[in-house]
């Protein structure tokens, strides 16, 4: 059987599940950044061509 | 942005589902290896980690020259962009490295010329962080950490060839070589790849995104700027 931990099922899956967590972290981080980024370019551009009027 | 707009979806795409199969394949289809048993999966996340890691930094430096010689924004952005990536990259070379050190070699940890070189490459990512958070003025920001990014390739290169340079320490040699006709077996060697391609892509997608969320918010700086100026002059 390929998927046979045995007596290191405890570091293995550690390993993946920081690993998988961090990654998922940084990718939650990296598009929420990029979200309230496009908010705030949204409402300045809003603020300026209102200003322009 | 035009060009990223149109490639963004399609680039997180494909990540994923390199990523899914590469370290689907490397978890739940590789055999256990005879000496090290079921650890040598963790090879499937350390590996590709690693090599981010130092590349990351790599791509710093190069955006870093691009910006000390061309002043071009984007580039500054691009290695400002790149840094927590990176940051991110060491931290899980070093953990899955502790893990997997821990039942073959005893121990979590060693003063071994790899692991060391890492840990100071992870504090320079730190102190490339911390220096763009600390200045002000973004173009000073971007000069002083390009010249950090020069100093910090030193670690870069020497976590990269570590192994080679001092044949000591507990870390074993490199698993893949370009100028190596002998690697891993062939049914860790194709999963390994597939997951540093998935690395690869997930690293361009987030830095991708991340430069692409600075530009904007560079932009939204200079229209409020610009807005609070007219204000004051009408005032």
């Amino acid at each position: 059987m390929m998927f046979d931990l045995g007596p290191y099922v405890i570091p293995v899956m550690s390993a993946w599940a920081a690993t998988l967590g961090l990654l998922g972290l940084l990718v939650a981080v990296s598009v929420r950044e990029a979200q309230r980024a496009r908010a705030r370019l949204v409402a300045a551009e809003a603020l300026d061509a209102g200003e322009e009027k | 942005m035009q060009v990223t707009n149109r490639v963004m979806v399609p680039l997180w795409a494909l990540c994923g589902v390199v990523l899914v199969i590469g370290l689907g394949w490397g978890l739940f289809g590789t055999p256990n290896d005879y000496q090290q048993g079921a650890t040598v999966k963790i090879l499937f996340i350390h590996v590709p980690s690693a090599l981010m890691a130092i590349n990351a930094w790599l791509m710093m430096l190069v955006a870093s020259l691009v910006w000390i010689v061309r002043r071009h924004h984007v580039s500054a952005l691009a290695a400002r962009a790149a840094a927590p990536v990176g940051a991110v990259m060491t931290v899980i070379a070093l953990v899955t490295g502790a893990v997997w050190g821990q039942p073959m070699w005893g121990t979590w940890w060693a003063w071994d010329p790899r692991l060391t070189s890492f840990l100071i490459l992870f504090l320079f990512y730190l102190g490339y962080i911390a220096l763009w958070g600390a200045v002000e003025d973004p173009d000073k920001a971007a000069d002083l950490t390009g010249i950090l990014c020069l100093v910090g390739s030193v670690f870069a290169l020497a976590s990269r060839y570590a192994v080679v340079f001092w044949a000591q320490g507990l870390h074993q040699g490199a698993s893949l070589s370009l100028d190596r006709e002998t690697h891993v077996d062939n049914a860790f060697y194709f999963p390994l790849l597939l997951s540093m391609a998935g690395f690869v892509l997930l690293f361009l997608a987030l830095v991708l995104t991340r430069t692409r969320s600075l530009i904007m918010l560079r932009r939204a700086a200079a229209l409020e700027a610009r807005a609070e100026a007219r204000g004051a002059h009408d005032v």
